[in-house]
């Protein structure tokens, strides 16, 4: 068994491998890496139709000819915590300190679909994001930021109808032209039966309302991502580098499949499904796959689906630093790490990128430490010059090499997951989840073993004494302050109008017409996140997890 | 008296409604290696419906995972449940996101001991090994 202690170590029995200081050298998600790439390892990829131009067809170099010289990414912090009053001041903080876009982490309860005053919620209300629970505290929550002239993006799933339904009231109580504002909604339920776990209803139910919001925003909201189909938390729960790539491609067209399905038109509606990727430590193979991940969405669309259409080729993504790498210890090392995995992120052609703070293996961000990572931004955007040219590695032979075999490893995947009948069919037998699995069993034993090293975890420790950094900290206070308000509303409203719009919502969905319409108009009347998605409950049922 | 030796029984809780379950499956599998029965509950449990599988399943030790920052609240509650139940030597350990501050509230009110991001699973095993109480 390997060993960290290099006296100890064997010398290594191949000769190719004579004089080096390991007998293999793997990435992050224990992919073996040769000690040299060559023309020979690129000569089966075609310069012009392989790799191309920025801007052109398959966009492996990425999506805008200019690349970042026309327009650098978004600077896009996830931010919630406590009550939407907060939130809201971390909100025009980070605004004022030069972000250029929203990004709403909500707390558990509402990811559920619970009210604050839920017992279900008990302790965990305000704590992993902020907590909403109806229309009046998604009104504090935006409070003094006007909606058509921000993006926002709302990191909601199994309730995101009911979020998006609020988000669209606010915007309309503002003044503000749905037909103007902008902004994406996670909405990808499918990774939540793979990965992130915080589903509601039976899956197939939960595609439905997916596809509702679709419907609507296309007729709607023309300029809102109703989803983002995210490869993040697959990443979180231990999924390697292309096993991340292969599932949310395969979300992805499980979505436009159902959207075709539904009667939609493909290049009216894909055009607004957006990606989310994680940046993990192992740089090349980062940028390999988000290179890989546009190429192989450009020729799935056009191969599989048929689209010519410019738009609808065009994969864009969202990039966020890989809070699994975050250490307890010493938790300054994580300025590092979020820099380097910020850098991989740039240099894979993101649309926008959140970086994570020091502190987020310990609690959420404090100000000082969300400061610092919009900084790290900023400081690869105007001072590295990564930004002054398109794709800087395209014709690497390594990057190259690393592309290719992340798109025929994403098509093998692919195989598979179609041989079972689709992704939902997939996730119901406990695929992707049991792949996931194994792979975060696979990387702990090699970290036990030292085949992987995380600096000041299992190499280079120091004796910790007390938590290093200042950390946030959410009290009761909150949720005293949330159910004083849900108490308030709930007091002030048109009871019988809720009762009305919920016994609507529930005939729609019984129906299986369109939700959105009845969930804006049960949202106009207060009616809480909890009672709609009750009332949804009551029609779909839940989900029950299989054994796996 | 000598008989085959009974393997320890661990069940493994994720309370609360976090559903961030990689460490919870990890740790059941690295303890199946370590050759203890592990049971795992599956997401969001109640205290009451964990104390009340501790007590169906006979376990010697319950480990708790929580990453939401709802230690404080779910911890104690589970513990007290186990000990009116009549559970007083089941060991109680927690593994997550817990600052330093909670770690000695939480012992003094029965937490054996908190598992923090960056343990190895070996030493997790060595330590329910040598604290679950021994039995007939």
């Amino acid at each position: 068994m390997p060993t960290t202690d290099t006296a100890t170590e064997q010398p290594p029995s191949s000769s190719a491998n004579a004089g080096e200081r390991k007998s293999s050298f793997r990435t992050v998600s224990l992919d073996e890496v040769n000690r040299l790439y060559a023309p020979a390892d690129v000569a089966q990829i075609d310069a012009e139709n392989d790799i191309g131009l920025p801007g052109e067809f398959p966009y492996t170099r990425g999506i805008h000819a200019s690349g970042y010289r026309g327009k650098l990414w978004t600077m896009r912090q996830f931010a919630g915590f406590g009550t939407p009053e907060e939130t809201n001041l971390r909100f025009k903080y980070l605004s004022k300190e030069g972000q250029t876009g929203l990004s709403v982490a909500y707390d558990l309860p509402t990811l559920m679909g619970y009210d604050a005053d839920s017992p279900l919620s008990e302790g965990e209300v305000g704590k992993c994001g902020v907590a909403v629970s109806s229309l009046a505290d998604m009104e504090a929550l935006f409070d003094g930021i006007d909606l058509e002239q921000v993006t926002v993006s709302q990191t909601i799933n199994a309730p995101a109808s009911v979020l998006l339904a609020m988000y669209l009231v606010v915007a309309e109580k503002q003044g503000a032209d749905w037909k103007k504002i902008s902004g994406t909604l996670q909405n990808d339920i499918l990774k939540e039966y793979i990965a992130q776990k915080e589903w509601i209803y039976p899956i197939r139910s939960a595609m439905k309302l997916v596809i509702d919001t679709f419907e609507f925003c296309t007729e709607q909201v023309p300029r809102y991502n109703p989803i983002s189909v995210s490869g993040y938390h697959i990443r979180e729960a231990g999924a390697t580098a292309l096993q991340e790539l292969a599932f949310t491609l395969r979300d992805g067209i499980e979505y436009v499949d159902w959207g075709i399905r539904a009667g939609l038109d493909i290049d009216r509606f894909v055009p607004r499904i957006s990606f989310f990727f994680n940046a993990h430590n192992d740089f090349f193979e980062e940028i390999a796959k988000y290179r890989a991940a546009r190429r192989i969405w450009a020729r799935v669309m056009r191969d599989r689906f048929g689209s010519t259409s410019e738009r609808t080729l065009k994969l864009r993504f969202h990039t966020q630093t890989a809070g699994v790498s975050l250490t307890v210890q010493q938790p300054l090392n994580n300025v590092v790490r979020v820099a380097i995995q910020a850098l991989a992120g740039v240099l894979g052609g993101t649309q926008s990128l959140h970086t994570d703070s020091y502190d987020e293996a310990l609690a959420l961000p404090t100000d000082r430490a969300a400061l610092l990572s919009l900084r790290t931004q900023q400081i690869i955007a105007e001072e590295s010059g990564v930004a002054n040219t398109v794709d800087p590695l395209g014709g690497s032979y390594f990057v190259e090499s690393l592309t290719q075999k992340m798109e025929d490893g994403a098509r093998d995947y692919f195989e598979r997951i179609d041989a079972m009948g689709g992704m939902v069919e997939a996730i119901e037998r406990g695929f992707p989840q049991r792949e996931i699995q194994d792979s975060a069993y696979q990387y702990q034993k090699a970290l036990e073993a030292g085949e992987q090293t995380i600096v000041g975890v299992n190499k280079y420790q120091m004796e910790q004494t007390g938590t290093e950094v200042p950390t946030l900290v959410i009290d009761e206070s909150v949720r005293h302050h949330q159910l004083e308000r849900l108490e308030q509303t709930r007091a002030r409203r048109d009871k019988q109008a809720v009762v009305r719009t919920l016994d609507k919502l529930r005939r729609a969905a019984e129906a299986g017409d369109n939700t959105m319409v009845a969930t804006i108009e049960a949202v106009r009347e207060y009616a809480t996140l909890g009672e709609i998605c009750s009332a949804l409950r009551d029609v779909y049922g839940i989900y029950e997890e299989p054994a796996i | 008296m000598a008989q085959a030796e009974r393997k320890i029984r661990v069940l493994v809780a994720k309370p609360g409604l976090d559903g961030h379950d990689r460490g919870a499956k990890v740790i059941a599998r690295a303890l199946r290696d370590a050759g203890m029965e592990v049971i795992y509950t599956g997401l969001r449990q109640t205290p009451e419906m964990i104390a009340a599988a501790a007590l169906q399943e006979d376990v010697d030790a319950v480990g708790v995972s929580i990453l939401s920052g709802a230690h404080n609240t779910l911890c104690p509650r589970i513990v007290s449940l186990l000990r009116e139940q009549g559970m007083n030597d089941t060991l109680v350990v927690l593994g997550g996101i817990v600052p330093q501050e909670d770690i000695p509230k939480l012992k003094e009110q029965g937490v054996a001991e908190i598992f923090l991001p960056g343990t190895s699973t070996q030493d997790i095993a060595k330590f329910i090994r040598a604290n679950v109480r021994p039995r007939d």
